[in-house]
């Protein structure tokens, strides 16, 4: 079967984002048929047996995460859609939002069946305006045309969409944390469990979804669960969107089958890394994910080949570094943003990040020892899996892979006074005078 | 003290329809707050008051919510809040020379407000827009793909617009 775009196909249209255009490709006829004639546990069958992975950035199974949702509850439920987007190096819900946004809401129609929900929230980060605008024209529209409401689409079950902004907090795009701050709160994550399934937002039982994980269940109800598993991988299936961006030609939004190989994705689709340089290191999956080397790219981007491979699929935000970069500035840019997002609650996390952004910090400044290597595998150990969320992980990931796989890098600056950007910005300091504080 | 501000009757509108969004008028919070964001134009304390008051929701619980994020637009902020990302992506495509270049042009650091109140300049976090590095938002909008004369552009444009604006 050749691989047809069903996310993407026709954002270069002027009206694309339109209710009337929508229907012409004949937007809206699965949710139409499955809101009448659907069994929500078929529903939940279906989207089990098509293997849907949640694209949000853990990977789990959609169908199986609807399963935990107590049937048999007088309490509402509700859906939340993660639109925070907010993991460094990836834009692909945000080009669904504006360009194809009734996908998004055919898909939480179709969720809304499977699990008996009649209220949904889009939860889309603060900065996205001219996103939550497009998401709001949609949804008017679709309240207008009797799709959303009372009697959805004529189906006499009733389904409200709000979309609710947030405001600036990485911390926001976890389930727990941005759940919190739907109820009006900090966006402080909780432990786990209880899941949000179980009881989430308002104390209601409630599914998370990342819009492209929604964004997919209409074709998987078009072409049935046997073709969306023969799309990649069977374990990962699905048309993808990954993101490219950094050092390469073309940065950009791709949407290929799940498992196309790291290096077509960046040559051919890419355009290659840019100014004919070479490959240095390439993040696969947001800037949570282990670096590869330019030598491990040889990899499938599906979740078994990425994680068999020591990294993630994560969120698909693949971020492309050439030969001219210092891996230490890499570094110490991630650091602080992880440090700058900590919420604070967790000591390892809070402390942590601060700490790894310090010692990588004065590597790059040329304050840095030879013991600060091990000092930050150290502090890393001390933060993975001993905190409330996996931002704690998050930071450390990159923070152990970037100094074990490019060691030269940090014993460089270490030995030669910092980082090279940092000794063209400051030619006549000398090393090792800084206060180590 | 008593309050002085209020929403106009549009806003106060808008507002009543977002509680018949939420089972709690708690969940409003967020949205509310950026009512009140564009209305009065930043959210200071008697801002952040006047939403506690009009909620019943305790100043404190607010204050502490409001300072919990970091895209509100807090009081003394510029007519133009310039958001320079500086996150990988954009640090590997020249961020980093965007942020000079509007240095040198408003004679700003991060973090600092012209004397005349027109710009504010700030670095910020991955803003979802990596594919077009080196990119800002200003106010509502993304700037995206610059190049250094598009800064210059930018800031010419947005000088004029504010200087009219103040004769105007
Ligand atoms: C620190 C952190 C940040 C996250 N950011 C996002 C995000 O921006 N968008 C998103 O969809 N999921 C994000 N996630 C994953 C969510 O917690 C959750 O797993 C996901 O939204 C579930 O949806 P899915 O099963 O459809 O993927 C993040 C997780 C962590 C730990
Ligand atoms: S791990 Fe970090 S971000 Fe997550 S809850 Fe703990 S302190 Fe907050
Ligand atoms: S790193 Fe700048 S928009 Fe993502």
């Amino acid at each position: 079967m050749t691989f047809r775009k069903i996310l993407t196909q026709h954002i270069a249209e002027d009206d694309c984002h339109t209710l009337s255009f929508y229907q012409r490709n004949g937007g809206y006829s699965q949710a139409q048929k499955s809101l009448k004639e659907d069994q929500p546990d078929d529903l939940i069958e279906l989207v089990k047996a098509a293997n849907l992975r949640g694209r949000g950035g853990a990977g789990f199974p959609t169908g199986v995460k609807w399963s935990f949702v107590p049937k048999s509850s007088d309490k509402p439920k509700y859906l939340v859609v993660n639109a925070d987007e907010s993991e460094p190096g990836t834009f692909k819900d945000r080009v669904i939002m504006e360009k194809n946004p009734h996908l998004l809401l055919e898909g939480i129609l179709i969720c809304c069946k499977a699990v008996n929900i009649q209220t949904a929230y889009i939860y889309i980060r603060g900065e996205f305006v001219f996103a939550t605008q497009r998401l709001q024209q949609a949804i008017d529209e679709a309240y207008e045309a009797g799709i959303l409401g009372n009697d959805c689409l004529g189906s006499g079950l009733s389904i409200d969409v709000t979309v609710h902004r947030g405001a600036g907090a990485y911390i926001c795009g976890e389930e727990t944390g941005m759940l919190t701050s739907l109820e009006g709160d900090r966006g402080q994550p909780k432990l786990k469990p209880p899941f949000p399934a179980i009881e989430g937002v308002f104390g209601c039982p409630t599914v998370v979804n990342n819009v492209e994980t929604l964004a997919n269940l209409p074709y998987i109800l078009e072409i049935g669960a046997e073709a969306y598993c023969a799309i990649g991988p069977e374990k990962s299936p699905g048309p993808k969107l990954f993101c490219v961006s950094g050092h390469v030609e073309n940065p950009g939004t791709f949407e290929l089958p799940m498992g196309i190989p790291l290096r077509k994705l960046i040559d051919e689709h890419a355009g290659g890394v840019w100014k004919g340089r070479k490959l240095k290191a390439v993040i696969p999956g947001g800037s949570s994910a282990h670096v590869l080397t330019a030598d491990e790219c040889d990899v499938a981007m599906d979740i078994e080949s990425l994680t068999a491979a020591g990294t993630m699929l994560g969120s698909a935000g693949i971020i492309v570094m050439d030969d001219s970069t210092c891996m230490v500035d890499a570094l110490v840019n991630l650091m602080r943003f992880y440090h700058h997002e900590s919420c604070g609650q967790c000591t390892p996390c809070r402390e942590g990040t601060g700490w790894l952004e310090k010692i990588v910090h004065r590597i790059a400044h040329g304050d840095g020892r030879m013991e600060d290597l091990d000092l930050v595998l150290d502090v890393c150990d001390r933060m993975v899996g001993k905190t409330i969320c996996a931002l704690a992980d998050a930071a450390a990931f990159p923070a152990q892979s970037f100094v074990t796989k490019f060691q030269d890098d940090f014993v460089a600056a270490i030995q030669n006074g910092g980082s090279p950007a940092w000794k063209k910005r400051h030619p006549s300091a000398v090393g090792g005078t800084a206060s180590h504080g | 003290m008593a309050n002085t501000i209020s929403f106009c009757s549009e806003t106060m509108k808008q507002y009543e329809w977002l509680l018949t969004r939420y089972p709690t008028r708690r969940a409003a919070l967020l949205p509310t707050l950026r009512l009140a964001e564009s209305d009065f134009g930043e959210l200071g304390v008697p801002e952040m008051r006047y939403v506690a008051d009009l909620m019943e929701i305790p100043p404190a619980f607010v204050f502490g919510v409001v300072t919990f994020y970091t895209h509100y637009r807090r009081a003394g902020t510029g007519k133009f809040h310039i958001q320079v990302c500086s996150t990988l992506s954009c640090a590997l495509r020249g961020s980093e020379d965007v942020v000079s270049r509007i240095t040198e042009r408003l004679g700003i650091k991060p973090g600092e407000t012209t004397p005349c109140g027109h710009f504010t300049l700030s670095k910020v976090e991955c803003l979802g827009s990596c594919d077009t590095a080196p990119m800002l938002q200003c106010n509502d909008d993304y700037h995206e793909d610059l190049s250094l004369e598009d800064v210059d552009q930018l800031i010419e444009q947005l000088r004029a617009e504010a200087e009219g604006g103040q004769n105007g």
